[in-house]
């Protein structure tokens, strides 16, 4: 018998008891439960998201065009469990073939988003807790109290000695992020950082009043990033300028080229105000069963096949 | 020449002149940001730790070392002392330098003694060692605690979680990679 295989009988229960959990939430909320294709013409072109090739298509990184295109088609209230690919990627908290979880709805924005993950998260995470805390490695961290937030600029500013935008300039960026913020976010709450630098929110609408960030989010809990966020950008010109500025920048980092996602771009005008987020779900099963690597969370990893 | 994609526990690069061991490593990708490889890397020679962080593109020099075929002989102290098989030169290390490899270090276990200038600074062990367990608690038929797993210790003094089925006075092989139990030695 395969024990590594079978010893993972409780955390899959649990998995699917979360899945379960998840599906319920939404529906009693009115949103629709969707599948759209895996296998895609053109990903949606990001500077440091790499897509699986097979034949003339990709597998997608995420549904995120084809979930947009619904809602420009008058859908208020998507979501979406599916598979998605990014190549190279793995390690302890990634899988280069993992499960997403993504809803969108109209006429709301990242702040309603904030809102709604507060009460998802909440409500899933009630039957893992011990007295409304989750205990993840020696960290007990409170799901019933305030969520703590801060914007980006905050965070650099609190975790490090340098600003948002010294970072951005030296491409310290990513780095520092790695290195000096994310170990240290949601370790006794829930933590959201909001306010994204403009060029790290390829699809996400701009601020209003603050041209320098986007209205883009990211949830940690227990110093692991569980899912990001947008107001999403509806305007087909502006979108067009920034695949083409992530084109080049994937070309100079020699990463191959996408094709231009045509039909998104011929559509998203007709989105209304919106707002999506993706959360990674082998992510959530790891904090809610208490596991310290995805590897826990999935029947097989690839390098079990 | 290594990339980053190489980059994983185990691997012996050379840095500034020294020879490094990768003793853990991660990839990290924060939001969409750029893939970065995190390394702890501990210095052979000095034993000294280094954290560096990578990106995609960069390169490193495989550390020149040598590696030979010896037998661990004993234990001496706080010393394990090995030997080449071929010219029975004997080669002394401290239980620091040998780590997480004393756990499986049985009289005679064939194993790989990287020298450098002379002086054995690593041993690496087969994947897969076999080793007597020495003392683990009955399983008790019908027990319904649901536990999937209990504790046993093995001849090196190793300790390792093994399935409920094993008893004393058999024998386990252990994958070195892991430290995990992997299978009952079966007759």
């Amino acid at each position: 018998m395969n024990w590594n295989l079978a010893r993972k009988a409780v955390r899959l229960g649990k998995r699917a008891e979360i899945l379960h959990k998840i599906r319920v939430f939404f529906i009693t909320r009115g949103y629709l439960e969707i599948d759209t294709p895996s296998l895609i013409p053109a990903p949606a072109i990001e500077s440091h998201l790499d897509a699986i090739q097979a034949g003339t298509f990709y597998l997608q990184t995420s549904p995120e065009l084809c979930m947009k295109r619904l809602l420009a088609a008058g859908y208020p209230r998507l979501f979406q469990i599916c598979h998605c690919w990014r190549d190279k990627e793995r390690g302890s908290r990634h899988l280069p073939e993992f499960t997403m979880l993504e809803w969108y709805r109209s006429d709301a924005d990242y702040n309603d988003l904030m809102l709604e993950t507060v009460e998802l998260l909440t409500d899933i995470a009630a039957s893992y807790c011990e007295k409304g805390f989750l205990v993840v490695n020696e960290n007990r961290i409170d799901m019933n109290g305030e969520w703590s937030r801060l914007t980006v600029r905050d965070a650099f500013r609190l975790y490090t000695k340098t600003s948002m935008e010294d970072a951005l300039r030296d491409d310290e960026f990513d780095r520092l992020m790695t290195e000096s913020i994310e170990p240290y976010l949601g370790l006794t709450q829930p933590t959201i950082i909001y306010d994204y630098p403009a060029e790290r929110a390829a699809l996400a609408r701009i601020k209003p009043g603050d041209p320098s960030v986007a209205e883009r989010f990211e949830l940690y809990v227990a110093g692991m990033e569980l899912a990001n966020a947008f107001s999403e950008l509806n305007d087909a010109k502006i979108q067009r300028k920034r695949f083409i500025k992530e084109s080049q920048v994937r070309a100079a980092r020699k990463a191959p080229p996408y094709p231009m996602p045509e039909p998104f771009l011929a559509e998203i005008d007709l989105m209304p105000p919106s707002a999506g987020i993706a959360l990674g779900i082998d992510r959530l099963v790891m904090l809610l069963t208490g596991a310290e690597t995805i590897d826990e969370v999935v029947a097989f990893t690839p390098e079990d096949l | 020449m290594y990339t980053v994609a190489d980059l994983k526990k185990g691997l012996k690069i050379t840095l500034d002149g020294d020879p490094y061991l990768v003793i853990a490593f991660d990839f990290a990708k924060p939001g969409k940001g750029q893939a970065l490889y995190r390394t702890k890397m501990r210095n052979m020679i000095t034993g000294s730790i280094l954290d560096r962080t990578y990106r995609s593109g960069e390169t490193f020099e495989p550390a020149s070392l040598e590696d030979r075929k010896m037998q661990f002989l004993y234990k001496e102290e706080d010393h394990f002392v090995f030997m080449d098989n071929q010219n029975y030169e004997q080669y002394r290390m401290n239980e620091e330098t040998v780590g997480d490899a004393k756990n499986y270090l049985i009289d005679n276990l064939p194993v790989d003694l990287l020298l450098f200038s002379d002086k054995a600074i690593a041993v690496d062990v087969p994947n897969f060692v076999n080793l007597r367990v020495v003392q683990t608690d009955p399983w008790v038929k019908g027990d319904t605690s649901g536990s999937d797993s209990k504790p046993a210790t093995v001849e090196t003094g190793y300790v390792l979680r093994v399935p409920p089925f094993i008893e004393e006075g058999e024998l386990i092989v252990i994958d070195t990679r892991t430290g995990e139990y992997s299978t009952r030695v079966k007759g």
